[in-house]
């Protein structure tokens, strides 16, 4: 009896602490999505830190600017289609280099390390001068999804060999005595399999290119902005409306948190691509 | 006829490996390149490349003879070390501290990663505001324990501090997500026999545990400090690199060399340095698991880390 009390007693105890460490990793996110509901007053007031009254009015508000939704459809569409883009040329790439034994692995694992060294700060100068005055790409979302793609690449392709290392040979071998040509094993065969491969690695990249911040900085204006640069040119005015802010970061959060519900245990592996065998 | 076999095969690989290099080059080397080629010019914004005049190394001379450039490396090396260490030792103990069959773990898992899931400058706002001075929750607290609030991103005694914990909420939980994966695929055989040989908790720690994890634990250090080192957005939106430059890591230098200041050239010439500082390191970085972590027990655990 006494023995299954003090069980009972250290259980809680751990849970407790475990409780508290999960407690102070999710309170600053909390407190931005409490903030979102808050009104200015409430926000500079003392006594409401924890009792208001919950208002969507700054959702409402950021949404109903017009230029808003249209910087939230530039987010869209350029989370997507870089991914969509990488993802098809990081995949034909992958199988030519696993099927042809080109360097190898050790290659790809070494130039996403090295890609991943690279700070996207040191990027900003030259390719805002080259996309600016060679390429006249800058401002527009194309010149955006360019880098990305670019960016994302050896990460893509360093998830998927492994994927396409693991298809058997025979259903190549059976493919070819079909009359299948190099492109159709590619697609009919080697894409359909991989599928897992490419939900991780899209998983991925969409968050990566959804939370970029620096190069869409430099390369977009007022029409082509992304979500990041529209938050971030919010903050700092004198008259700084933080429950705006608040609502707009909590819209920004939203896909990449979703992603952490359906795949937290890829979102790993991804983190750590290229230093292990995938 | 072997001859031509190869060719055709060559030229399949071709096919499908060229739309990424012509990207990469494009998009990535050619960049790089570029930037080498302009840093040996005295280049500002606004003029024609034409016009500006090549001045060798001049730019490179001048930055490694500039006090707030060479100020820009230490604060970056101060950052990283600070952040890597505490987030490495902080993650290890709370991995060690619970390391036990957890019920729901994969919903902690997922309350883990949200920090760093999110994107960098909404983090960076998000502690903007718990730091602000008159209505964040750090001062509210400070004034309620009857203390002096403190100017968390406006003194220069405390905002490389405040960035440095706003990073440790971020990643401590990448490592603790890590080294627990590691700890629980450690064999549980060993453990259970130097229990019984009379081991206490904290020897076994000490010779069995810790040991064991230290491939886990290098790689998990050494990608946090890849990460630490490229930091800009959250610094960029809430101190801007100040004040007096006391939280002006690199990249925010670049930035402002850049964009704020015009200096093309000079900035290209500071990218190089910075760049070529964090390829030897990559270098030694991939030299190490190569060499060092050749055992297979450690891939093997993040492996299961991952899974």
């Amino acid at each position: 009896m006494q023995h299954h009390k003090s069980v009972y007693v250290k259980n809680m105890l751990f849970y407790g602490f475990l409780g508290f460490i999960a407690f102070i990793c999710l309170m600053p996110i909390i407190i931005m999505f409490v903030t979102s509901f808050k009104t200015k007053t409430a926000i500079l007031s003392d006594d409401s830190f924890f009792f208001f009254i919950p208002t969507l009015s700054n959702y409402t508000q950021i949404l109903h600017d017009s230029d808003r939704i249209h910087y939230l459809a530039n987010s869209l569409y350029v989370g997507v289609i870089s991914t969509l883009v990488t993802l098809f040329i990081g995949s034909m790439a992958a199988y030519g280099l696993v099927k042809w034994n080109f360097y190898g692995r050790n290659a790809i694992a070494f130039s996403t390390l090295l890609v991943r060294m690279i700070p996207p700060a040191v990027m900003t100068v030259p390719i805002f001068l080259i996309w600016t005055f060679q390429f006249e790409l800058s401002n527009s979302l194309n010149g955006l999804i360019f880098v990305y793609v670019a960016m994302n690449l050896p990460f893509v392709m360093w998830i998927l060999q492994s994927f396409i290392m693991q298809i058997p040979k025979q259903l190549d071998e059976a493919a070819r005595i079909d009359g299948a040509n190099e492109w159709q094993i590619f697609t009919k065969i080697v894409l359909p399999i991989i599928k897992p491969g490419l939900a991780a690695a899209a998983i991925f990249v969409f968050r990566i290119v959804w939370n970029e911040f620096i190069l869409a900085l430099i390369l977009t204006n007022h029409e082509t902005r992304t979500m990041p640069v529209n938050i971030s040119l919010l903050n700092g005015s004198h008259n700084t409306d933080w429950g705006q802010i608040m609502a707009l970061g909590v819209l920004i959060a939203i896909p990449p948190l979703i992603f952490t519900f359906i795949a937290s245990r890829q979102i790993i592996a991804g983190m750590t691509a290229g230093s292990v065998k995938g | 006829m072997i001859q031509n076999k190869t060719q055709s095969k060559n030229n399949k690989a071709y096919f499908f490996l060229a739309p990424a290099l012509i990207i990469m080059l494009v998009g990535l080397f050619y960049p790089i390149g570029y930037s080498i080629y302009t840093s040996f010019f005295d280049w500002r914004l606004g003029m024609p490349l034409s016009d500006a005049k090549f001045t060798a190394f001049d730019n490179y001379i001048w930055l490694l003879n500039d006090p707030d450039i060479l100020n820009a490396f230490r604060v970056t090396f101060k950052f990283s070390m600070i952040v890597v260490i505490i987030e490495l030792v902080l993650g290890v103990a709370l991995a060690l501290l619970l390391d036990k069959k957890i019920k729901g773990i994969s919903i902690l898992r997922t309350i883990f990663i949200m920090p760093m899931m999110i994107a960098p400058i909404v983090v960076g706002l998000m502690w903007q505001y718990l730091y602000n001075a008159q209505f964040g929750i750090f001062n509210k607290m400070l004034v309620f324990l009857g203390l002096e609030p403190i100017g968390w991103l406006s003194s220069d005694k405390w905002a490389l501090f405040s960035v440095i914990l706003s990073d440790i909420w971020q990643w401590t939980p990448f490592i603790f997500i890590l080294a627990i994966a590691s700890l629980q695929s450690l064999p549980q055989s060993m453990i259970e026999a130097a229990r019984i040989d009379g081991a206490t908790e904290w020897q076994i720690i000490r010779f069995i545990k810790l040991p064991l994890m230290i491939p886990v634990i290098i790689i998990a250090g050494l990608l946090r400090l890849i990460d630490s080192l490229k930091i800009f957005e959250v610094i960029y939106i809430m101190t801007g690199g100040g004040p007096a430059g006391s939280t002006e890591v690199v990249s925010m230098a670049i930035y402002n060399q850049a964009f704020i200041d015009f200096e093309l050239g000079r900035s290209a010439a500071l990218s190089n340095l910075f760049l070529g500082s964090l390829m030897i390191l990559s270098v030694i970085f991939f030299i190490i698991i190569k060499i060092r972590l050749h055992k297979k027990s450690a891939r093997q655990e993040i492996h299961h880390a991952a899974s």
